[in-house]
């Protein structure tokens, strides 16, 4: 069993024996039942860097959204120098290059797009880095493009399959990064080495090669990370010995992430709870107090706000904003039904009223109506105050991934230490309904993507006849879907190993292949459009159907009516059952999800008119949301919709954003708060997986889109589908699509 | 045979309409024709549904779980109690489910007339509050404002006091049009004289129902009216002993 002095004071046995951050959390927090009167305002240090890291970002937006990019060194753990916002100052040190909010160059991915990146914001990137990536070592992309079927090709440039990561990193990888300050680097070393040791069996197939030089490349990682830390002046070769070192210890482990990947999904994980059982000790023995403690937390999450990539002008159009994901997930409950609310989710909270609101960390609350009282309603009350969180029922995701899980992108669970996934982006639903009516032809473009099957020719639309095309198309939809994620995800592990990652994962890894649904709400609208209406086609002189005309009323998803939402639920299990019929890359487990971040408007623009009503290229509804306008009976009637998809069947997540005017929440802060603990507990109690809360007028938005100079909308921070952004860092298009969607208002 | 409730609309989440999350139930119809009403649209037309009581308690459970411990069904409108009978249906099954129940009521229809008070009585059995609109305390001014006497609205509030129904008092504040100290001081002296009056709520007015006006063809007279400034507000509140 080891033993580390530093551990002095903690309880419990198996976590000793093995790496097993689960059980020493398990042995060691203290519940926090209390409210947030405890809580210590902003240190003068505190306020002064955060003064500093604003200014640095006015000046980034003043230079139209980068302050400074690497254009000679290739990003990795130990590439830079260190680098510091203000040394004197920071409790927390480490940034991604040798300066804060500069972009780190990143060809592993692709160097094409590093070097698009660097070039769009007007930089020249090293030449000899570009012979280096062409000639000498290949990347994630040029494999996946070397690879790629005909077939594939042509639905990828069709968008039928779309946001694939074969440009940019597939992310949603959670080290567990906890495990550096809990054990120290050298006992991960050599558990590691245990494992590269004992790998295999002594048969010599090639998964288990691949695994060794996955371990060995892991162990590689291990060092450097150590090596980095000690650039910055810690050895953190040993167990953290104080709540000051965890933090710095736990950040040296995301930052070696940040350093070698640029996933569109770097979540710092589940960390709180964690991190509260060393501030504890400390606050117990007197050599920290609640201000310290505090101060320790803001400097962190100051760190987490300033994770920048350098992105492609395609990938901005896609993920709106400059969002990293940097998901920090905070409560939930334990599998012995204690809860883990511990004063550090108090304080990761209250970081959004010492620094003001801010997108990043996506601070999530995995909710359950038994978390105690008062955590819920100081939630609440930064949710009115800040629209800054989004919540997550820990009652549906627990019994699936335990008490330990992480949100690895924007609203997915995962094992943290236990479990990685391979992203999958989207189909386009959507669009597969218009291939099956024009028998594989896809709208936009006319050209036959999909497979040539009889198409629809009668001039309105039959039910069962629609039915029967969809389901074929949709098999087609699934295969290609999934042998095009299969393709990428092999090129990523081969040439943009995730290897600091994969380090703090047990080595005996569970993946979960993710798969995701675009255009969900306008498939389930216009099937029953087609069952309950008359739809009539419009056919271009090709006699391809471009658009429709619909009569007579139909029932909508968003209203609680069960004659659409059981579309809804038709749509989402033969799509998963499509999936799961596949074979999945290194045995993966396939998932699925409905979630589309702000890509809705750009998905929505390859999609041709709908029986739905919705009109050639507008804006897809983001995630699970009901489309715009067709909640009639108000935001609880929405919430039932939604609530009715069952989580086990998209494992990899349901999102739905709501926005309250405040004045519809109650006429003050008390009520308010009460009421959306209300809203939040009766959502989940259904079932319900995740709900993105916004408390705000449109009036503010219009504003702020008119007037984005005004201070108070520097941070306006509002949550889209499964993240947040600062409003004014949106494009036009996608503040209007914001607009144009339901606030709930009802006075 | 059940008897059919004319209903203009429902609401999933009013949470601004008595205690926690309620279901509004929003009835066909009202008297009176308050200048600043921001529901014009349920006074006539042909724009509701004919339901029956079960109907509606049933899709209103489809929402007790956001209710928590203090929502419930709120009947508003137009003037529910232009449809008392129903009104009463709906209350009475309503209990039977253990549902908490709230009217929302200006008091127009209310009289002594002794068919009317059975009606009354026996829905006030299942009724749990009363938010009651005084719209003016001034008769003359209610009549101009309202098109109706207000005699019998404040008859109302002293029955419900002596029967011991929970109230909450709601008064809309509309400059130049019920923003007066003396009428003010007086109505809170004569709220001082009820007994059950469990709060009173100042709600400024705003002009948010004016398209449905327009909307509907009709003339808006109001159009001159600014919500109230702050500090109005506040002397109302402090007149009225609203929180």
């Amino acid at each position: 069993m080891l033993d580390f002095k530093q551990w002095n004071g903690f309880k419990g046995e198996h976590w000793r024996e093995e790496i097993n951050t689960r059980d020493f959390i398990q042995n060691n927090y203290t519940p926090y039942f209390g409210d947030e009167s405890f809580l210590a305002g902003p240190t003068a240090a505190t306020n002064k860097l955060w003064e500093e890291l604003q200014d640095l970002q006015k000046q980034e937006r003043a230079k139209g959204g980068v302050l400074d990019m690497d254009t000679d060194i290739v990003s990795g753990i130990t590439s830079h120098e260190p680098g510091y916002l203000d040394k004197d100052l920071e409790k927390i040190v480490g940034l991604q290059t040798d300066k804060p909010l500069k972009r780190a160059f990143m060809p592993y991915g692709g160097i094409r797009m590093a070097e698009e990146a660097v070039k769009t914001y007007g930089y020249t990137p090293n030449p000899k880095l570009h012979k280096i990536f062409t000639q000498y070592h290949k990347t994630h992309n040029q494999g996946v493009f070397d690879a790629y079927t005909p077939e594939m090709r042509l639905a990828r440039k069709n968008k039928i399959i779309t946001g694939l990561p074969d440009t940019y990193g597939r992310g949603r990888i959670v080290g567990d990064y906890r495990r550096i300050a809990l054990y120290g680097i050298d006992t991960l070393v050599k558990s590691k080495q245990y494992d590269l040791a004992h790998c295999g069996n002594g048969k010599m197939r090639d998964d288990v090669i691949r695994r060794r030089e996955e371990i060995a490349m892991q162990i590689k990682a291990l060092e450097e990370i150590k090596e980095m830390a000690l650039s910055y002046g810690f050895d953190i070769s040993e167990p953290a010995k104080n709540a000051s070192e965890a933090c710095q210890w736990l950040y040296f482990g995301y930052l070696a992430a940040i350093k070698t990947q640029n996933g569109a999904a770097m979540s710092v994980g589940r960390i709180s709870t964690f991190l509260d059982i060393y501030i504890q000790r400390d606050l117990d023995n007197g050599t920290l107090n609640e201000s310290q403690a505090q101060e320790l937390i803001d400097h962190m999450v100051m760190k987490f706000r300033m994770v920048k990539f350098a992105r492609i002008p395609s990938y901005n159009e896609l993920f709106s904003g400059d969002p990293v994901w940097a998901t920090l997930s905070v409560a939930g409950k334990g599998d012995d039904g204690r809860s883990m609310v511990t004063k550090n989710d108090f304080r990761f909270l209250h970081t959004l009223e010492n620094m003001g609101p801010s997108p990043e960390p996506n601070l999530t609350v995995l909710y359950t109506n038994k978390l105690p009282e008062p955590f819920k309603k100081y939630a609440a009350e930064i949710s009115i105050t800040t629209s800054s969180i989004q919540y997550e029922n820990d009652d549906v995701m627990r019994p699936v991934w335990g008490d330990d899980y992480s949100i690895c992108c924007c609203v997915s669970a995962t094992q943290t230490g236990k479990e990685m996934q391979f992203f999958g982006a989207r189909a386009n639903l959507a669009k597969c309904l218009m291939y099956a009516i024009n028998g594989g032809v896809d709208g936009v473009s006319k050209m036959q993507v999909g497979p040539k099957y009889t198409p629809i020719t009668s001039e309105y639309l039959d039910f069962d006849d629609v039915m029967k095309k969809y389901d074929d198309m949709m098999s087609w939809l699934a295969s290609i879907y999934v042998h095009t994620l299969n393709l990428i995800h092999y090129m990523h592990d081969k040439y943009n190993y995730e290897a600091a990652e994969m380090a703090l994962i047990d080595s005996n890894v569970r993946r979960t292949f993710a798969t995701g649904i675009a255009g969900f709400s306008h498939v389930v609208d216009s099937l029953s459009a087609i069952k309950y209406a008359k739809v009539k086609t419009i056919r271009d002189e090709d006699g391809i159907v471009v658009d429709f005309e619909t009569t007579g009323d139909f029932p909508r998803y968003g209203n609680d009516d069960d004659r659409a939402d059981e579309i809804a639920l038709w749509l989402l299990n033969t799509f998963l059952q499509k999936i799961k019929q596949c074979h999945t890359y290194r045995d993966s487990e396939p998932t699925t999800s409905i979630l589309t971040i702000t890509s809705n408007v750009v998905y929505g623009k390859a999609t041709s008119a709908l029986p739905d009503g919705r009109k050639a290229g507008e804006p897809l509804a983001p995630g699970a949301n009901p489309s715009y306008g067709a909640e009639q009976n108000g935001l609880l009637a929405s919430l039932n919709s939604v609530a009715k998809l069952p989580y086990e069947w998209a494992l990899d997540g349901i999102s739905n954003t709501q926005t309250i005017h405040p004045d519809a929440l109650g006429h003050d802060l008390t009520e308010r708060k009460n009421n959306l603990v209300n809203v939040l507990d009766g959502y989940f109690v259904k079932g319900a997986h995740h709900l993105n809360v916004n408390v705000f007028g449109k009036e503010k938005l219009i504003d702020a889109m008119e007037h984005p100079e005004k201070p108070e909308y520097a941070n306006f921070t509002i949550r889209v589908s499964g993240y947040a952004v600062k409003f004014i860092d949106l494009t036009k298009e996608q503040q209007l699509d914001v607009i144009s969607r339901t606030c709930h208002s009802s006075m | 045979m059940a008897i059919k409730g004319k209903i203009h609309s429902t609401e999933s989440f009013g949470a601004a309409d008595g205690p926690g999350i309620r279901f509004i139930v929003f009835f066909k119809g009202c008297n009176m024709r308050c200048k600043y009403c921001h529901n014009p649209d349920t006074w006539y037309g042909s724009e509701f549904k004919e339901v029956d009581s079960d109907e509606l308690i049933n899709t209103a459970l489809r929402y007790k779980s956001y209710w928590g411990e203090n929502g419930g069904i709120t009947a508003s409108g137009g003037e529910p109690l232009l449809q008392i009978d129903f009104l009463c249906e709906l209350f009475r099954k309503a209990k039977q489910k253990g549902i908490h129940t709230t009217l929302d009521t200006a008091g127009q229809p209310f009289s002594y007339d002794k068919a009317f008070l059975e009606k009354f009585d026996e829905l006030m059995k299942y009724c749990d509050l009363v938010m009651l609109d005084i719209k003016e305390f001034n008769p003359s001014r209610h009549q101009e404002l309202t098109g109706q006497k207000n005699d019998n609205i404040l008859k109302m509030a002293k029955y419900l006091s002596n029967m011991g129904k929970p109230m909450w008092i709601r008064y809309v504040l509309v400059p130049e049009n019920t923003d007066f100290d003396e009428d003010l001081t007086a109505l809170s002296a004569f709220l001082k004289s009820l007994k059950t009056v469990e709060k009173v709520e100042v709600l400024p007015y705003h002009t948010l129902g004016v398209f449905k006006w327009e909307n509907l063809g009709l003339d808006y007279k109001l159009k001159e009216i600014n919500p109230p400034r702050d500090e109005r507000i506040e002397n109302a509140k402090k007149i009225l002993g609203a929180k």
